[in-house]
């Protein structure tokens, strides 16, 4: 084989490899595999560490397993290309798709902050699917905490009293036409439930925040459908476009079909509270 | 504590060692080293009767094995009471072999005094005794939400000496106040509510005025909240104003300052509450929070870079829902 023979065979065995493994640190997990083809079927996932798209804030380190908080950050598109869902995946998570979260046009932003339970040492990924079909993604490699730290509630019986209990409220005074950010909290245990075992004999079935709703002005913003990778209290802020005066409101659905709801009044130009 | 267990662990392998090269040859000597059969802990007698370990103040690891935390026992005229088993069964085992150098009384109760991995993970090395193992009433449901987490990480920290793992669960629960006879010798048991953790449990030799706090009591060692920050200043502060003579604090040696710990801790908590309380006041989100809140009170706490972020994410989880 000559050099300039052998130098092209190389060549193409590393454009290959590079083509093909879009990620070559341990990304590529099997359970991934599984997700994605779940979440997005076979469209291509493009891996979009550039963040031209989309960003996700995670800790390096999950300081507290329980309570990981996550920041997803989206781009404006050009054309009116925008991002219309978000997934958050948890790749080691007992159940790894942590939440969907499907945003109309009023919401402003597909932007998106929560906190989750990370297991393990764990691939967190943010996944956004564009208008036009496409699909990309963010992830971080998140730590676990030390050996005393477990992603459980701290207080199960006190978030059982307050079950149900809302806040509703803006981060800052709300501006006709400006994406808003709102926060929402809602206490509940937000549980996977305890398995009957030889050891406890307990039995607790699951009870966790599946779907929440957030319109404005009778108009969706956001609706999550989510489960127990979402933390103890779950807790989520996103973002909505104010015009006039309207009530932003958000209803809960559980797992036991237990509905909660909050509201609060907009007029822009004053403080929402609730 | 590391050394004198490896130490102590030579000296008696080499001993059986002897025993068995003059009657099997050195392959099966090679075995019993392994085995380590009559490893010990090296433990303080405080008071007549009453025994204390204390543990290296280090997140667990293959060369700790779990021996990070403080573990004591109680001998009566009839049995002996272990307050909490170590962080893996090497080190309960260990324990274990202790009281029996100590004492031929059986040991009739194991007591854990909260669900983290380093207080209980060594109780199955006392299963054989059948003792009645006894913790809250709320111990059973946290190890039932923990204990699978508990398993799967103790391998990865610990290596070889957290596998194996078995969780045992409590034979004996307490809610509010229980007594335990050990003849001659009673402990009185209470379980407070929410603060360490959601299932502290303390343990009080009457005899000898010892009051086993568990991690209600950090010395040294940063304070970890793992249950309800507000709730653990209440308790630290009625802990604080006992009439006991000593307190085994649940990592580092309070010696007979322990007042003063329970109020260099209760001054930590106290800014966490209140540094955490004014960031959320001031719109900060809770990452910023676990990285600006109350550096200033990391001091001379030691694993502060394992804690310090962890206690405030925790606090400002609970303290958001003030008002
Ligand atoms: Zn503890």
């Amino acid at each position: 084989m000559s050099i300039s023979r052998r130098l092209a065979f190389l060549l193409a065995g590393f454009l290959w490899v590079a083509g093909v493994q879009a990620a070559d640190d341990g990304s590529d997990t099997a359970i991934w595999g599984k997700v994605k083809t779940l979440l997005v079927g076979d469209r291509p996932v493009i891996d979009d560490t550039a963040g031209s798209v989309i960003e996700l804030e995670a800790p390096v380190r999950a300081e507290d397993a329980a309570v990981v908080p996550l920041a997803v950050r989206t781009k404006q598109q050009p054309g009116g290309v925008h991002v219309s869902k978000v997934h958050l995946v948890i790749d080691e998570n007992p159940s790894p798709i942590g939440g969907t979260f499907t945003f109309s046009p009023i919401a402003g932003r597909a932007d998106i902050e929560t906190r989750v339970r990370i297991e393990a040492y764990s691939w967190v990924r943010a996944l956004a699917e564009t208008s036009d079909g496409k699909v990309y993604m963010a992830r971080r490699y998140v730590k676990a905490s030390g050996g005393c730290s477990a992603p459980a509630g701290k207080d199960q019986e006190e978030a059982m009293a307050r079950l149900g209990k809302m806040k509703l409220k803006l981060d800052d005074d709300a501006v006709a036409g400006q994406p808003s950010a709102a926060q929402l909290m809602i206490s509940h245990p937000n549980s996977s439930g305890l398995a009957m075992d030889q050891l406890t004999r307990l039995y607790v079935p699951p009870h966790f925040v599946r779907r929440v709703e957030v319109s404005y002005a009778g108009e969706p913003v956001m609706t999550a459908d989510v489960d127990f990778s979402i933390s103890e209290n779950p807790n989520f802020r996103f973002w909505f476009v104010p015009k006039g005066e309207g009530e932003l409101k958000a209803v809960i659905v559980d797992s036991k079909d237990l509905k909660f709801e909050s509201a609060v009044a907009i007029r822009p130009g004053m403080k929402g509270g609730s | 504590m590391l050394t004198m267990l490896t130490v102590e662990c030579k000296s008696a392998s080499a001993v059986a060692g002897r025993l068995w090269r003059s009657m099997m040859g050195g392959l099966i000597a090679l075995t019993v080293s392994a085995s380590m059969a009559a490893e010990t802990l090296p433990m303080k007698e405080l008071a007549p009767g009453v025994f204390v370990f204390n543990g290296v103040t280090a997140e667990q690891d293959a060369h700790n094995r779990g021996a990070i935390s403080n573990l004591g026992f109680v001998v009566g005229s009839r049995c002996v009471a272990v307050i909490d088993t170590g962080g893996s069964p090497a080190v309960g085992a260990a324990l274990r072999e202790t009281v029996r150098q100590k004492t031929a009384l059986p040991v009739c109760y194991v007591i854990n005094t909260h669900v983290h991995p380093d207080h209980l993970l060594g109780n199955q090395a006392f299963v054989a005794d059948k003792p009645e193992f006894v913790g809250h009433a709320k111990l059973p449901a946290a190890l039932a939400a923990r204990g699978r987490n508990y398993i799967a990480s103790a391998e990865r920290l610990m290596g070889e000496a957290g596998r194996g793992l078995e969780l045992v669960a409590p034979t004996r629960t307490v809610s509010g106040e229980d007594t335990l006879d050990l003849g001659g010798r009673v402990l009185r048991l209470r379980a407070w509510p929410t603060a360490h953790t959601d299932n502290d449990l303390t343990v009080l030799d009457e005899t000898s005025g010892t009051l086993f706090a568990g991690d209600l009591l950090f010395v040294g060692h940063m304070p970890v909240v793992d249950g309800k920050l507000l709730g653990w200043i209440k308790v630290n502060a009625q802990l604080a104003a006992l009439d006991v003579k000593r307190v085994v604090s649940g990592h580092g040696d309070a010696g007979p300052a322990w007042r003063d710990a329970f109020a260099k801790q209760g001054n930590y908590l106290q800014a966490l509450a209140d540094q955490t309380r004014a960031a959320i006041k001031a719109g900060r989100k809770l990452a910023q929070a676990a990285d600006e809140v109350a550096r200033d009170q990391v001091g001379d706490w030691e694993l502060a870079d394992l804690f310090h972020k962890r206690n405030v994410t925790a606090a400002y989880a609970e303290l958001e829902w003030e008002d």
